[in-house]
């Protein structure tokens, strides 16, 4: 039993998507709806069922020296997004058929021969990754490779990246890495760079880190991420003072008025 | 311009000609530093992937993926939930017969309808047994499936117990099962008509989950509102009902007042655009209209007062519904507009 994570770092990533079609062709996952974004070089968008990596394209302002740049040339930041497989996942804790499932290597599965389709991942996940394939009718992510892992086999995308920038490895291993780099990328001059890790968010850390510059939100990485369990107390607080209410509302409707007949 | 183009030659035309391609360059400039400035000022500008816009103003979370079946069962199993504990209630406070009768019927009704439009609604719907392998508390939608499973029960056995009753000899056993029945519908009853509102409550779509307190109160309050709608346009005229009723309607009302008191981003869109529109019209027709239609008849005649509690009936069945359908776009709209915080 070990912890294993992702540390995707976004300053070795040269945007060239084999672990999209490494991730793809692995788990054979059908072909997105295609068709031209605008947005940057970007295609795909956004994870999705049908998109278990996503390399995202930060277009900036040019920087000279920086990453190899051309002075007069925009920077460019790539990012490969992938599942966070969180500590506390909204996901799982609101799968009502058990179809989620917490694996041996501490990632979020998702069982494609249980799920029903109804769609519920997908309003709780805090970072938008699960969605429902409207072909097939269930919901799809990220499996984290766990039949690669199994068999002591790297995760598809971090075995193809040719750079790098993706790292699979023991959890802890990993946050010191990161650590590292950064601490070497700060000596370097690269004053934006930082992790991202919400440990300290309701999502209780993640199974998938990422070195990032500059703002995390430019990445559509949430500073603050909220796994939808934290909202249940006062749901629950809500529904219970609403059932008292109108039980007792009703019987004192009929009771008030049986009187007035008699 | 093809008209300029034709003006007449000489020297005084075309320096006439050029003042005017002067003053029109002047007028390009004026033109783009205002598009520039308009730029700069709003979010109107091209993409770009931002702290504020997130990634190139795409949002970050994802939108419900359910189909217009959700809603409708919202409605569905409020109405149902409601009139279970109504008929519970009527029951054990000697209320009248056609009104306990006519109330678990409509329990009974939507208990029935409810689960093939959930079904309908899920992606595989061959596999909806799948619900019942678990029962997760921290899952609201599994807590629903088990409530809509009890009730149901419950709804049944009340019927069939009321059914012995008055078609067969063992009375007893049909008073027995009925009381029985009616019991589990006020424990699940409520429950039932609620959850819905912790369901979408408990998700990360801003405009849900920043109401977390108000909807299951606002959905068990406009199920009610409905509920007793129903029952008088079937033609129950207790005065129980009336203040039920009226009791509905002023949750509601206060329910949208607090909705439009709040100024927060994230519940904007319970304000503004369409679904602002269509939360407006729907908290309209189950608050403030019922709750003066209702009123007003307490102060007239029998049957003038009978007519404004039909009227007060319709809007508060019709706004029910519109109500589940506006919080459901609402949703769509929030979550389209997310962006990473």
């Amino acid at each position: 039993m070990k912890t294993s994570a992702f540390l995707t770092d976004s300053t070795l990533c040269i945007g060239c998507k084999a672990c999209e079609v490494a991730c793809k062709e692995w788990n054979e996952v059908p072909p997105d709806a295609g068709g031209w974004s605008g947005l940057s070089y970007d295609n795909t968008l956004a994870l999705g069922a049908r998109t278990w990596r996503h390399v995202k394209f930060i277009e900036g302002m040019p920087e000279s020296g920086v990453g190899g740049n051309a002075p007069e040339s925009s920077s460019w930041n790539f990012s490969s997004d992938v599942c966070k497989h969180c500590e506390n996942a909204g996901c799982l804790e609101a799968c009502p058929t058990g179809a989620m499932v917490r694996t041996e290597f501490g990632s979020v599965f998702l069982q494609p021969d249980i799920c029903n389709g109804c769609g519920y991942c997908v309003v709780t996940c805090p970072f938008g990754v699960v969605d429902k394939d409207p072909e097939d009718g269930r919901a799809f992510k990220c499996t984290f490779c766990y039949d690669r892992q199994k068999a002591d086999l790297l995760p598809a995308c971090a075995k193809v990246c040719p750079t790098e920038s993706i790292q699979f490895g023991e959890l802890d291993d990993l946050r010191q890495r990161a650590q590292d780099r950064i601490t070497e990328l700060h000596d370097r001059g690269m004053n934006d760079a930082a992790i991202y890790d919400p440990t300290e968010s309701n999502v209780g850390g993640t199974h998938a880190m990422f070195i990032v510059r500059g703002d995390a939100r430019s990445y559509n990485l949430p500073p603050h991420p909220v796994a939808p369990t934290a909202y249940l107390r006062q749901g629950w607080i809500s529904s219970a003072f609403t059932s008292g209410v109108m039980l007792a509302g009703t019987l004192l409707a009929f009771m008030i008025t049986r009187e007035r007949r008699a | 311009m093809s008209q300029a183009h034709r003006f007449p030659p000489g020297l005084d035309g075309a320096q006439r000609r050029s003042e005017q391609k002067e003053t029109r360059l002047t007028t390009i400039r004026k033109e783009a530093e205002l598009q520039l400035a308009s730029r700069e000022i709003s979010n109107l500008s091209l993409p770009v992937a931002s702290g504020e816009q997130g990634y190139y103003c795409l949002p970050f979370l994802k939108e419900p993926t359910w189909t217009w079946e959700v809603p409708l069962y919202f409605f569905v199993g409020g109405v149902a939930g409601t009139a279970g504990v109504i008929s519970a209630i009527a029951r054990f406070t000697g209320g009248p017969d056609e009104l306990i009768e006519e109330a678990s019927r409509l329990a009974m009704l939507g208990a029935v309808l409810s689960p093939p439009l959930l079904i309908s609604d899920l992606g595989r719907p061959a596999r909806f047994l799948a619900m019942l392998r678990v029962f997760k508390p921290q899952s609201p939608m599994s807590v629903g499936v088990w409530a809509l499973l009890g009730f149901s029960g419950a709804t049944f056995v009340a019927n069939s117990g009321r059914w012995i009753r008055m078609h067969h000899r063992c009375r007893g056993l049909g008073r027995f099962l009925e009381n029985i029945g009616h019991i589990a519908s006020l424990a699940f009853g409520p429950v039932f008509a609620s959850y819905t509102g912790v369901l979408i409550g408990a998700t990360v779509v801003p405009a849900w989950n920043r109401n977390i307190s108000l909807l299951p109160a606002h959905f068990a309050a406009s199920g009610l509102g409905a509920t007793v709608g129903i029952l008088e346009l079937r033609g129950q005229s207790q005065q129980g009902l009336q203040l039920l009723g009226i009791g509905a309607a002023l949750t509601e009302t206060a329910v949208g007042a607090r909705v439009e008191l709040r100024h927060d981003q994230a519940t904007a869109p319970l304000r503004n655009g369409s679904s602002g529109l269509i939360i407006r019209i729907g908290g309209a027709l189950s608050g403030p209209i019922p709750l003066a239609l209702r009123l007003a008849s307490l102060f007239v005649r029998p049957k003038p007062a009978l007519r404004l509690r039909r009227y007060a009936a319709i809007s508060a069945v019709v706004g029910s519904a519109i109500t589940r359908a506006a919080w459901v776009h609402a949703g769509h709209i929030s979550a389209k507009n997310s962006r990473p915080e």
